[in-house]
């Protein structure tokens, strides 16, 4: 039991991650695209015409998913920077700093499909909606780990300065949710609640959940790819990485 | 299933632009990113290969 | 204990001897707060309604102004290291520092509040509101901003971006604030939005002191 896992521990070592990583790639892709056809299936052609937002809808069956992946994601990435941070370890920060793209990513299109959404729902492109600021002020939380993250230039002090701000961030994440939902309450007259999705039938949320996965799945298989990259990168000097690329 | 038609598929009720909008940017980007990283990683490959090649060059330089 | 006061009386005294500093910030408060009327129109009902939020975001960005000063002239001239050698603890320095640029920045905007509140047409008992809210409200984005500020230190591109690190971050503060003086002048209250500020001014100051000071001694390697 001990000895397995210590073999677990061997994968902290940029070294032996790269080619598990490179094993592991193809898998969640193969998994991608096997969620992705059932919830698209499901999201099509089972779940029915809504009674008030007719196939409007069905953009629940990505804007879900995506705002799920772009809180998940922050966690993750969080995660992964406090324990680099925590244990001096070089993996965890590349593998954070490999996540934070793809957040920002499904943070952009929760914002996007949510203005779309809304739009004809509500007749605004955008709305004061307490989620839809708060995913707002994540994206911004990603956008500033990034800058911060390319404005030094020294990897391992980009490291940890970007946990602190990662985990300074999740901290406050609950807060700022808390505090814009009070504000959207608090002003309800005139703003509309996005989270008034159509009563969840057994088939919608069946939708929603593959999607979710698939995009889950293909956030693991992107975040995967980068971190091989940043690990080329920051080990070039490496003579591992001069045999590796033979 | 409740499409009689391709059209009407494609029309979503009305709300097309919306719905097309949506899936299409989420496709768009997610066929987008994964295309960047991977571009990334055989840029730093493609890299690291010259500069071996450079490396032995220099060494048969030195010896000969 | 020692160390606190003495860093406190040290930021202040190096601060008045260059008064310009603080004195810009002040009327970079003063001038915002004037642009917003000049933008919008002089209508007193919409400018007595928006007043609130006004104040609060140009006191959120007068004091993003004063941040990179916080920590940048001792980095500069080696005075930080020596902080983070000493045998008093960095923590209790940082806090001093933190203690002292809010008195330079953040207590002559919660003074200068009121009769700015007055341009706005505001009332006596929204202005004691508003001026309370300034006043638990400063200190955290003080706190808040020296986290950034530590993260930021001797960056590239260092003002911009430490006001995109810590500008999500001010927005519950701003939210809470400006919805103290909107709640009273709606007859609601203030109390529940004063206390959730004072709340999260309290965790404030057990943490960000300590962030600051991991943040600091990673800018320092």
């Amino acid at each position: 039991m001990r000895q397995s896992i210590i073999q677990w521990f061997r994968f902290g070592s940029p070294q032996a991650f790269y080619p598990l990583a490179g094993r592991l790639i193809p898998w969640f892709w193969a998994a991608t695209a096997a969620f992705g056809l059932a919830g698209l299936w499901i999201s099509f052609f089972v779940a029915p015409t809504d009674a008030q937002q007719g196939e409007g809808y069905r953009i629940i069956f990505v804007h879900v998913p995506a705002s799920w992946m772009s809180m998940f994601i922050y966690l993750v990435m969080a995660f992964w920077a406090g324990l680099g941070l925590a244990l001096n370890t070089r993996l965890s920060g590349m593998m954070a700093q490999s996540l934070a793209p793809t957040g920002a990513l499904m943070a952009a299109l929760s914002l996007w499909t949510g203005a779309l959404w809304g739009k004809p729902m509500w007749g605004a492109w955008w709305v004061w909606d307490a989620r839809l600021t708060s995913e707002l002020i994540l994206f911004f939380l990603y956008l500033g780990f990034m800058a911060l993250q390319a404005a030094i230039d020294d990897p391992r002090r980009a490291d940890k300065a970007g946990a602190i701000l990662a985990l300074v961030g999740v901290v406050n994440i609950p807060i700022i949710y808390f505090s814009v939902k009070w504000w959207n309450t608090l002003h309800q007259g005139s703003t509309i609640n996005l989270t008034k999705a159509p009563s969840m039938a057994h088939t919608m949320l069946w939708g929603m959940l593959l999607m979710a996965l698939c995009f889950w799945m293909y956030s693991i298989a992107v975040a995967l790819t980068r971190v091989r990259a940043i690990i080329l990168e920051r080990e070039r000097h490496t003579d591992w990485v001069k045999h590796a690329v033979a | 299933m409740q499409w009689h038609s391709a059209g009407e598929f494609f029309a979503m009720g009305g709300y097309a632009f919306y719905v097309w909008g949506s899936f299409g940017a989420c496709a768009l980007l997610m066929l987008a990113e994964p295309f960047l990283a991977g571009r990334r990683l055989s840029e730093v490959r493609q890299s690291l290969i010259r500069e071996r090649l450079a490396d032995e060059l220099e060494l048969q330089q030195k010896n000969s | 204990m020692n160390a606190f006061f003495a860093t406190v009386r040290r930021d202040l005294l190096l601060a008045l001897r260059r008064k310009s500093e603080v004195l810009t910030a002040v009327f970079f408060f003063v001038i915002v707060t004037s642009l917003f009327p000049l933008g919008i129109g002089p209508e007193p009902v919409l400018l007595k309604k928006i007043a609130p939020g006004i104040l609060w975001v140009a006191a959120l960005l007068a004091t993003l102004l004063g941040l990179p000063r916080l920590f940048a002239a001792d980095h500069v001239d080696g005075t930080l290291e020596q902080m983070a050698l000493s045998p008093s603890s960095l923590g209790l320095l940082v806090a001093g520092k933190i203690l002292a640029h809010w008195l330079l920045c953040g207590l002559p905007l919660v003074l200068l509040a009121p009769v700015l509140g007055l341009q706005f047409d505001l009332d006596a008992s929204a202005l004691g509101v508003l001026t309370l809210a300034l006043l638990l409200g400063t200190p955290l984005l003080s706190l808040i901003g020296a986290i950034g500020a530590a993260l930021t230190l001797g960056v590239r591109g260092g003002g911009v971006l430490l006001a995109l690190l810590v500008l999500p971050l001010y927005i519950p503060a701003l939210i809470f604030g400006a919805g103290a003086v909107e709640a009273h002048i709606a007859g609601l209250g203030a109390g529940g939005h004063l206390s959730l500020l004072a709340a999260m001014l309290a965790l404030a100051v057990f943490f960000a002191p300590w962030a600051t000071t991991a943040a600091l001694r990673i800018a320092l390697e």
